[in-house]
């Protein structure tokens, strides 16, 4: 019998969600990819994913959208709702994976008659369960690493003495390694055992493989059993650490054509036996002393890895992959990159992608910087070049942390030897100390298990240092200057070690001829004349392989690479700039240097240079191709910080002048300008001194907020109370000193924040969205829950806040987009920033009102005439909340709080008829749940404590038991609430608060921060890390928990309704 | 450091000058500069028979970065490389790794091609090389290095560089009852290590034995180096062992001169394939291979005689990558079914051809 497969007409796509650690932008690339592809073929589309920053939940992608939890039950309602005939699952991350094997379990599939386009749940389910996995690769003979499962602390105790320790500890369905790690001994494989018990039911102990290398490779096959692989890859970082926290290098560079071929053969055999249709990854530990190998798993979806290869080879993975779960065959596909070859092809690279990790550590207290088998950074960088040494220094110069490249940084490292054994997030940097003190290539070897080949590399680039080191700038001959360019320094770094200035430098190497050329990414090492338009600067070259400078281009630079603070959002306003520049009738370049990004894609812009943001390398694309100008205000505070320099070199900056954008940036220079136009703003001032300092925060009464002015230096922002604490703090954190003051401005307690988001014209004020946070002042607005419309803010206020947003934008001369936060209390209302940029919630606002602020933002900024905005655009009859996303889980040891330092890693945004339905949406999209058991209070100083008295009465008639701490039980007893004491870890008695929340007695823990003695300061701490440890929510905001429950009034899962966007109007 | 740099230069007959500096030998030569893509690879490349008389040009830019293996044999032939010397007159590429490290490797490219005699320049913008033979075609080069610049541009396509590189006197290599007939060409190791693992003794005959009269239980006609035509004796030899139904494996230029035998047509590609990502589908059905390549002529499909069928074409531009006898056992396959280096996806060709031995 012939079974009928017709191609499906309505399809559900599943997105990954927030932005985590392990996590990121990459799946906004592959679920946009896999839109556009059923698009092309004529299919509809239903997207769920609340993420409401990427490009993907845009207008002209998916035909509904669905901004709700990726969970089952919500994802059943939209089955019913949508009644799709197919479903896709590999474009969604872990996430979108775990709810498809979920519906796959409880037979939800097969209940709506839903057919999984792609490789099979069946499949995913064995590559996602460990021991399942073992078997299938048993079956024809590849060799896995040694493993045993363990399905209790017993077990894996058994199992570990069985292999030998040390041993890895692998935890089923991890999302990114969580929990896994290596343990030495029995003491700690316990201790790690019992905390990923309280996660999954089964962990799995396997051989370590500690200074194998780790390889990898990306492979697609179609239903015809076609399989290719994409991409080679190679952690310089051998195994032991996460490859996402490793750099990557593409292709691998150390193996044998033996070796490679052999590998891909054992790839290609697996996968087929799996079943894998559509993108797989497969990683390996290849010995570095013998051609032995381990698989060590395959991730049977789109990965950061898949995304990496994509954007390293110019191959459109995710493109290809939708279509071959369609049913296409790969040589059926049109290869849309070359429009030259088939897409059956694996592409031929002449050039090196190199892939650095950017971490955020200093952001956390407490965390520990030493990396391992978890991941811990937040995003990463790709740099293209042709040598290692011009792609090692780019990249960390994309980093956008302060490095200068591989060398010319300040650094120092107390122990040297075991920063270089025992990595951290600086070890790139104690590589290159190490080099320049002198330690051998071997020695190097011998404390990192680097391959040798890597260190060599690094050591050439020392070498030419110390050349350059010896010399006066006038004194560099073409030769070394081109070596010195060709092992990739930057002016800068050649300026630093001949005592110079970078544009003195820059011009003497022009004198010298030594300039970078143009090469294309065609994917195919110029076998076939491709019309890509994916681009990089190399300094290996004599040609341009592209005709430059042509007529009506406008640059627009991208917001690098993903971090706390910086991530999706901005890329959303890249893109959305480039598609204005477009639809305007101009030809759009973009610069980028992040692979996880969909600006980044080779169907977004006419010319994408996958380049650094720096002042030298834009300046060089600038003079290359001559543009109309440059847009710097889309992609963060990246572009933003180079607005004056790029100014005073004379590039065309579009949009408010950089001379504004300065006296928005430089308190000083602000603070007259808002003075000169009658804008209050809280007290501050700039010192450099103890005497001083304490001097003015006596004065403007504690409490008072510090930053350092020299964020890189770790320290962080923090808010003070005592004059103690100011002392404490200004010894520990900062180095106070004219060169390195320190600002202290008044905090103003249980105020409301309040942001804009605004475009205008000429210093017009063009279209503005007023929003609150639910938090009062205090947290970081990049962690703040924020409400659109405003729900609680007086009329009174909203028209203050209004009318000083026309006076700035008066002021400043704005044209294009600005953001304004303000503080108000009691009505009096202040300013406390103001950026000339968009901001991080550009595309919530933009989404939410159904105005595209940034299209609108672009147009004014190119000259052209947009039709005014009726104001009635603005007043919408629903509610738009947007939720912050953290990723404490994965930062072992981070203290789970928020403050005035941004912590968290992504956000959601959900939409409701109402302000308690789109908040519980949102909350739940970050993964709350609701409370059914008993919740553990410590609530915190009195005024805290009694907010949630109304509520917690209300809790009690849904039958929640309440635990507490004792003094927080007293007060509640007194109020009429039953709270049952347990007790603080240093008490040492039972019933124990620890115990409990071991026993899973507990859903849901709420520890509101207070300063009182240490002890308890440190026990809180312990509460809110095991919460977080043992995945029980967390509530650490008084006002956050308080709303939390005023909507639980309203809502549960089952009254939560699923409207897609554009039902809201 | 900078003053041990030697300045070399690659001039193409169309007068451009590639400047770079030495890493190997010190002379000059000359050759056809042919660049291949392969991303890995280049102790197997380098000794690849098929690059005799050739300049190659890798678009890789990264390269001597696991240096070069020693000279263990198994079965007699050298495991680590595909003939008993480096064929290509010279190697040009973009950036050369002085230091090497791999557990296998025991010296450098650069001193493996000092040893013998081949010039190599690096510096040189590969891409920009490639772009220009891609869009000229090959082209005839030269390499001066030393100061004494007179050498000239010469063809080697216009001798007979297969007697060059073919074994001179037969030599045996025993496994299995089965005998097959390797027609040395310029055949590469590892198609001799393909039949001895599957049991299959190989009798390794010159390009111009008389091997049609061979007692064998079937042929192989092997890859190697230049224009098919120039074979006009194992022509002969091949149409003559058609007649008596030998089953017929060639590979390479041994598909060429297979496809010359049964009376169709060859030419020159404009820069031809040389790779180890070539796309090739099976006729008939939707699978496609990736295979690795190395040659400058292909067979014209039109001028196919009735009986004979395309078993490959090129995905990408269309050219035939094989052929098959409806009624016979002849088989053609102009990609390396052995890889080395490459893909090994259509090793099933050896299979094939073991199945239908007599």
């Amino acid at each position: 019998m012939m079974i009928k497969t017709s191609k499906p007409k309505k399809v559900l796509i599943l997105g990954s969600g927030a932005l985590q650690i392990g996590q990121a932008g990459e799946f906004d690339y592959s679920g946009s990819q896999a839109i556009k592809a059923l698009k092309e073929d004529g299919i509809t589309s239903v997207l769920i994913n609340p993420n409401i920053a990427t490009i993907q939940t845009s207008e002209d992608f998916a035909d509904k959208v669905y901004f709700i939890p990726i969970k089952t039950e919500f994802v059943e309602k939209v089955i019913k709702k949508e009644e799709p005939d197919s479903i896709l699952l590999q474009f969604g991350g872990q996430t979108a994976l775990n709810v498809g094997v979920e519906l796959y379990e409880k037979g939800l599939l097969d209940k709506y008659g839903i057919r999984v386009l792609g490789t099979s749940v069946e499949a995913i389910q064995n590559t996602e369960d460990r021991s399942r996995f073992t078997d299938k690769c048993s079956e024809i003979n590849l060799k896995v690493a040694l493993s045993k499962t363990a399905t209790n602390v017993d077990e894996a105790v058994a199992a570990a003495d069985k292999i030998g320790y040390p041993v890895m500890v692998r935890i089923a369905y991890a999302l990114g390694g969580l929990g896994s790690g290596i343990v030495t001994s029995r003491e700690e494989l316990v201790e790690k055992a019992k905390r990923a018990f309280s996660f999954t039911k089964q962990i799995l102990i396997e051989e370590s493989l500690h200074g194998w290398k780790e390889v990898e490779y990306e492979i697609v096959r179609d239903k015809y059993n076609n399989c290719i692989t994409i991409c080679s890859m190679e952690n310089i970082d051998p195994m032991g650490i996460h490859t996402g926290d490793s750099v990557v290098i593409a292709p691998v560079q150390t193996l044998s054509a033996k070796e490679n071929f052999k590998l891909r053969s054992i790839g290609i055999k697996l996968i087929r036996h799996l079943g894998v249709i559509g993108e797989c990854n497969i990683q390996y530990a290849l010995d570095p002393n013998s051609d032995d190998y381990r698989i060590i798993e395959v991730n049977a979806r789109l990965s950061r890895s898949s995304a990496l290869a994509s954007k390293a080879t110019g191959y459109p993975l995710a493109f290809i992959a939708t279509k071959l779960a369609l049913g296409y065959a790969l040589n059926e596909v049109e290869n849309i990159i070359t429009k030259e070859t088939s897409a059956c092809f694996e592409p031929a690279l002449d050039y090196v992608a190199l892939k650095f990790p950017r971490w955020d550590l200093q952001k956390f207290q407490q965390v520990s910087t030493q990396l391992g088998s978890e991941m811990k950074s937040v995003g990463e960088v790709m740099s293209l070049g042709r040598s290692f040494e011009e792609v090692l220094q780019k990249a960390i110069r994309m980093l956008d942390v302060g490095a200068k490249g591989f060398v010319c940084n300040d650094l120092e490292f107390n122990d040297l030897d075991k920063e270089l054994s025992e990595p951290t997030d600086k070890r790139i940097f104690a590589i290159a100390k190490a080099l320049q003190c002198g330690y051998s290539v071997e020695k190097i070897f011998e404390l990192t298990k680097i391959t040798k080949w890597f260190i060599y590399k690094m050591k050439n680039i020392i070498d030419t240092e110390n050349m350059l080191g010896k010399l006066k700038p006038d004194k560099i001959s073409e030769d070394l200057m081109r070596e010195a360019k060709q092992n990739g320094f930057s002016d800068l770094q050649i300026a630093i070690l001949t005592g110079s200035e970078e544009l003195e430098i820059r011009n003497l190497r022009k004198k010298l001829n030594v300039l970078p050329v143009v090469k294309q990414i065609d994917t195919l090492a110029a076998e076939f004349p491709a019309q890509t338009n994916y681009l990089y600067l190399t300094y290996h070259g004599i040609e341009n392989d592209i005709s430059i400078g042509e007529e009506n281009q406008i640059v627009v630079l991208g917001g690098g690479p993903y971090r706390i603070g910086s991530s999706v959002e901005f890329d959303w306003c890249c893109v959305n700039a480039v598609m204005a520049i477009n639809k305007a009738g101009y030809k759009s370049i973009m610069i980028n240097c992040n692979p996880e990004t969909v600006s980044t894609d080779y169907d977004i812009c006419d010319k994408l240079y996958f380049e650094q943001l720096t002042h030298e390398r834009v300046l060089d694309i600038y003079e290359l191709e001559n543009p109309e100008g440059i847009i710097i205000s889309m992609g963060g505070q990246t572009p933003n910080n180079l607005a004056i320099k790029l100014h005073n070199q004379g590039v065309k900056i579009l949009g408010t002048s950089p001379i504004q954008i300065d006296n928005a940036e430089n308190r000083n220079k602000f603070s007259q300008i808002l003075d000169r136009i009658e804008v209050d703003q809280p007290e501050w001032k700039e010192l450099t001194s103890l005497p001083e300092a304490k001097s003015f925060a006596e004065k403007v009464k504690y409490p008072v907020l510090i930053r350092p002015s020299y964020v890189l230096s770790g320290a962080a922002m923090s808010i003070v109370l005592t004059k103690d604490e100011l002392e404490e703090y200004l010894h520990k954190a900062t180095d106070l000193n004219p060169e390195h003051p320190v600002v202290i401005s008044k905090f103003i307690t249980d105020a409301k924040e309040i942001e804009v988001d605004a475009v205008a014209d000429h210093g017009n004020l063009f279209c503005y969205a007023i929003a609150e946070h639910v938090e009062n002042a205090g947290v970081h607005s990049g962690d703040a829950t924020i409400v659109l419309p405003p729900q609680r803010t007086y009329l009174e206020t909203m028209r203050r806040v209004k009318i000083i947003t026309k006076e700035i934008a008066k002021a400043l001369e704005i044209t294009g987009p600005f953001n304004i936060q303000f503080i108000a209390k009691d009505n009096d209302v202040k300013v406390i920033e103001c950026n000339l940029r968009a901001s991080r919630s550009f595309p919530f606002v933009s989404k939410t009102l159904k105005i595209n602020f940034i299209e609108i933002a672009t147009r004014l900024m190119l000259g052209e005439k947009v039709p005014r905005i009726d104001k009635s655009s603005f007043d919408v009859d629903y509610v738009g909340v947007k939720a912050s996303q953290f990723s404490f889980t994965r930062l072992k040891g981070s203290d789970p709080v928020t403050g005035v330092e941004m912590s968290s890693t992504g956000e959601v945004a959900c939409l409701g008829d109402d302000y308690n339905e789109a908040f519980l949406k949102s909350l739940m999209s970050t993964g709350y749940r609701i409370p059914k058991k008993a919740i553990m209070l410590s609530t915190g100083v009195l005024k805290s404590k009694a907010e949630l008295i109304e509520e917690l009465h209300f809790l009690k008639k849904l039958g929640i038991k309440f635990y507490g701490t004792e003094r927080t039980a007293n007060f509640y007893k007194q109020n009429g609430i039953d709270v049952e004491i347990l007790y603080r870890s240093f008490e040492h008695k039972e019933p124990a608060i620890l115990t409990y929340m071991a026993e899973g007695k507990i859903d849901l823990v709420i520890n509101i921060p207070k300063t009182s003695e240490k002890i308890e300061l440190d026990d809180d701490y312990i509460i809110r890390r095991k919460a977080v440890d043992l995945n029980i929510s967390l509530f650490t905001n008084v006002q956050f928990a308080k709303r939390f429950f005023k909507a639980l009034k309203h809502y549960n899962e089952d009254t939560l309704r699923v409207k897609s966007w554009d039902e809201y109007s | 450091m900078n003053a041990k740099k030697h300045i070399a230069k690659l001039i193409l007959e169309d007068g451009t000058v590639f400047t770079g500096y030495s890493f190997a030998h010190y002379g000059n030569t000359n050759g056809e500069v042919v660049f291949n893509t392969g991303m890995v690879g280049y102790p197997e490349t380098l000794t690849d028979p098929s690059y005799r008389g050739q300049i190659l040009v890798c678009t890789y830019p990264l390269i001597g970065n696991y240096g070069i293996p020693d000279n263990e044999r198994t079965n007699g032939v050298y495991k680590n490389f595909e003939s008993e010397s480096i064929h290509i007159r010279a190697l040009i590429i973009s950036d050369y790794s002085t230091e090497y490290s791999h557990w296998s490797a025991t010296r450098s490219l650069g001193d493996w091609l000092q040893e013998n005699k081949i010039p190599g320049i690096y510096g040189i913008d590969t891409r920009m090389l490639t772009r220009k033979l891609r869009d000229k075609g090959t082209m005839l080069g030269k390499v001066i290095i030393d100061e004494n610049p007179d050498v000239d541009f010469e063809d080697p396509n216009m001798t007979d560089l297969v007697s060059e590189v073919s074994i001179k006197k037969p030599v045996e290599y025993k496994a299995g009852k089965k005998k097959v007939v390797l027609v040395d060409c310029g055949t590469k190791n590892n198609i001799i290590q393909a039949f001895l693992g599957r049991n299959i003794s190989i009798k390794r005959v010159p390009y111009n034995y008389d091997f049609a009269c061979e007692s064998c239980d079937g042929i192989l006609l092997s890859n190697g180096p230049g224009d098919p035509k120039i074979n006009k004796k194992t022509i002969e030899n091949a149409r003559k062992a058609m007649e008596k139904n030998t089953p017929i494996l060639g590979i390479c230029l041994g598909s060429q001169i297979l496809a010359l035998a049964a009376g169709a047509d060859t030419y020159k590609l404009k820069y031809g394939h040389r790779g180890h990502n070539q796309p090739c589908n099976e006729m008939g059905t939707k699978r496609c291979y990736i295979t690795s390549q190395n040659h400058g002529y292909a067979v014209n499909a039109d001028t196919l005689a009735e009986d004979w069928r395309q078993w490959f074409v090129n995905d990408n531009d269309g050219t035939n990558e094989g052929l098959f006898h409806i009624s016979k056992p002849f088989f053609a396959a102009q990609f390396h079914p052995e890889a080395s280096p490459g893909p090994d996806d259509t090793e099933f060709i050896f299979d094939i051809f073991v199945r239908a031995l007599k």
